[in-house]
């Protein structure tokens, strides 16, 4: 097998999804410079509604696609109105406060969103039913299964049509507009409470495709699901210049294919027996096993992170950010 | 019944009181000034009028009591403010700083035609289109600013400093560009601190000290006046 090729495949799927659940970040944060650490909660709730409507028919007769999209369709406006919810009652208020209040805020509506989840569908995971056949497509030495090819599809597809929305439509330029500049925006008749919850809006419909991906890519839903998942994906946002859409998307991927190969040759990399000097030292265990691994594969976690401390170290805009300055 | 009237308009930052109780108008169709040194509360006044910083006191503008509305509702009454600094979006094209301009319009045609009138009155914006705002010279950036305050169609333009920032030959094709726009019927209330280019400009003038209105008069008379000569006219 080919794990060069074989990791490539896995990152570009993990790295499509941090792409989508960035995007989330990276646009509320372009508007109200908040960052909605709710937004992984967000994602894992369009995977738990999604479960629960596809569990509850999967009996029937229905083609598996059709109950894939019910699935989809059920999560987006849940997660929509829990979105648009959030921005109401506990962002808006809080607008012209210090920005550490509404930070906080967003961290306490994570936890709360948890919490209900917890209540709703309790602590055991979900499996997530295969609806599309999983079946693997061979690729030069490496395989790709059906799910990662529809992950990557849909994906494409939702960013594209982003794109469009936000640089070619006029709502989507009133929204760029009022990033930059809200008091302007205003002067130009943009109701830009509107385009502040559209945006939440906008971010939560994504979310809500992506925490099915999600769930249909690992076959499991659980309420925990959404925290690791978030802190990557805002780690994806701030890697690509946080508040930059390309970047969302850019850094989602590189942090999917930097995790992916990270986890891949991390046991290689790791195994001292291909030391110089410390094999020799080793020279026994390493001719008896064969191994010495230092860091195994769960350490794969590590690497999203370790990337957003060198971005925060080194390159603190991102890849496409223009500029750190707090806005006067 | 004047096109715009401020009563006993008040504006507080925290504790201090920028703006301690002025009233004026605008008459449809009028160029007035609003003159002063720096800090005597003009830009709040204005800002006050666009309903950008909480005030207290009475604003109508065409026959309504505007205090009270968000901002976004104003332009939909033909009321545009051009910001102190132009606020051009920079990272916007110029076509799309105008279509912003234009968004509460839902009469396409219309659009179209007032496009094509700015872009005639400001041809330099018509050669940079499709770039970035954030690239176009400080002078551009007023004409862009301008532009697209103008394609909401107003009938009042609240104007924040045009001259600020800007060489002496830019300030006369702004000036030039505002006359322009004053011909076509918009009214203009003109905040400037260059006093004699604003009094020579409008017909009208008030002078602000210290968050009060001082002085009403015609332009002439203003110029004339031997206060205003001493205090900002350079004797």
């Amino acid at each position: 097998m080919d794990i060069l090729l074989q990791q490539l495949i896995n990152g570009l799927t993990t790295g499509s999804v941090y792409a989508i659940v960035a995007l989330g970040y990276t646009m509320v944060y372009g508007v109200i410079q908040l960052i909605n650490f709710a937004h992984g909660e967000i994602v894992m709730i369009g995977a738990m509604v999604a479960v629960s409507v596809i569990l509850a028919l999967t009996d029937t007769a229905l083609p598996p696609a059709f109950i894939l999209l019910t699935g989809v369709l059920a999560a987006m406006p849940v997660c929509m109105i829990i979105g648009l919810a959030l921005e109401r009652l506990a962002y808006r208020p809080l607008r012209k406060a210090p920005r550490l209040a509404p930070l906080i805020t967003a961290i306490g509506m994570s936890i709360i969103l948890q919490h209900v989840a917890l209540m709703i569908w309790g602590r055991d995971p979900r499996a997530f039913p295969q609806l599309i056949e999983n079946a693997s497509l061979a690729v030069g030495g490496a395989a790709i299964s059906t799910v990662q090819i529809a992950i990557i599809a849909t994906s494409c597809v939702m960013m594209a049509g982003l794109s469009w929305f936000v640089y070619r439509t006029r709502f989507g330029i009133a929204m760029r507009a009022t990033a930059e500049n809200l008091a302007i925006a205003e002067l130009m008749g943009i109701d830009t409470n509107r385009v502040i919850a559209a945006t939440f809006a906008v971010g939560a419909a994504l979310g809500a495709v992506a925490g099915v991906m999600v769930g249909a890519y690992y076959g499991v839903a659980h309420y925990t699901m959404g925290f690791i998942l978030g802190l990557k994906a805002f780690s994806a946002a701030v890697l690509g210049g946080i508040g930059n859409l390309p970047g969302a998307m850019l850094g989602g991927l590189v942090l999917g294919l930097v995790e992916a190969l990270g986890t891949g040759y991390i046991g290689e990399l790791t195994d001292l027996c291909h030391w110089p000097f410390v094999a020799e030292a080793l020279a026994e265990r390493c001719h008896a096993d064969g191994h010495v691994v230092l860091l195994g594969s769960n350490y794969q976690d590590v690497f999203a992170f370790l990337v957003l401390v060198l971005v925060l170290i080194f390159r603190p805009s991102g890849l496409l950010g223009e500029r750190v300055a707090e806005r006067a | 019944m004047p096109l715009m009237e401020a009563l006993d308009l008040k504006v507080h930052y925290g504790g201090i009181a920028a703006v301690k109780g002025v009233s004026f108008a605008v008459e449809e169709g009028e160029m007035v000034c609003l003159i002063g040194a720096n800090g005597a509360g003009k830009t709040s006044t204005l800002k006050a009028l666009a309903r950008l910083l909480p005030a207290t006191g009475e604003i109508r503008f065409a026959g309504q009591r505007i205090d009270g509305m968000p901002t976004h509702r104003l332009i939909r009454l033909g009321l545009a403010l051009v910001p102190e600094g132009r606020g051009v979006f920079a990272r916007l094209t110029v076509a799309e700083n105008l279509a912003m301009g234009a968004y509460a319009r839902e009469d396409a045609a219309g659009v179209a035609e007032d496009l094509a009138r700015v872009y005639e009155l400001l041809p330099r914006l018509a050669e940079r289109r499709r770039q970035l705002a954030g690239t176009l010279s400080g002078g551009e950036q007023q004409m862009l600013a301008l532009g697209r305050a103008l394609m909401g169609r107003p009938r009042l333009l609240l104007l924040d400093e045009p001259s600020m920032g800007l060489a002496p030959l830019l300030v006369e094709k702004v000036f030039e560009a505002i006359r322009a726009i004053a011909r076509t019927g918009v009214a203009i209330l003109l905040v400037e601190q260059n006093a004699h280019l604003a009094l020579t400009t409008c017909a009208r003038g008030y002078v602000m000290e210290s968050g009060r209105i001082t002085l009403a008069a015609p332009s002439a008379e203003l110029l004339a006046d031997a206060r205003v000569r001493a205090a900002y006219l350079g004797g």
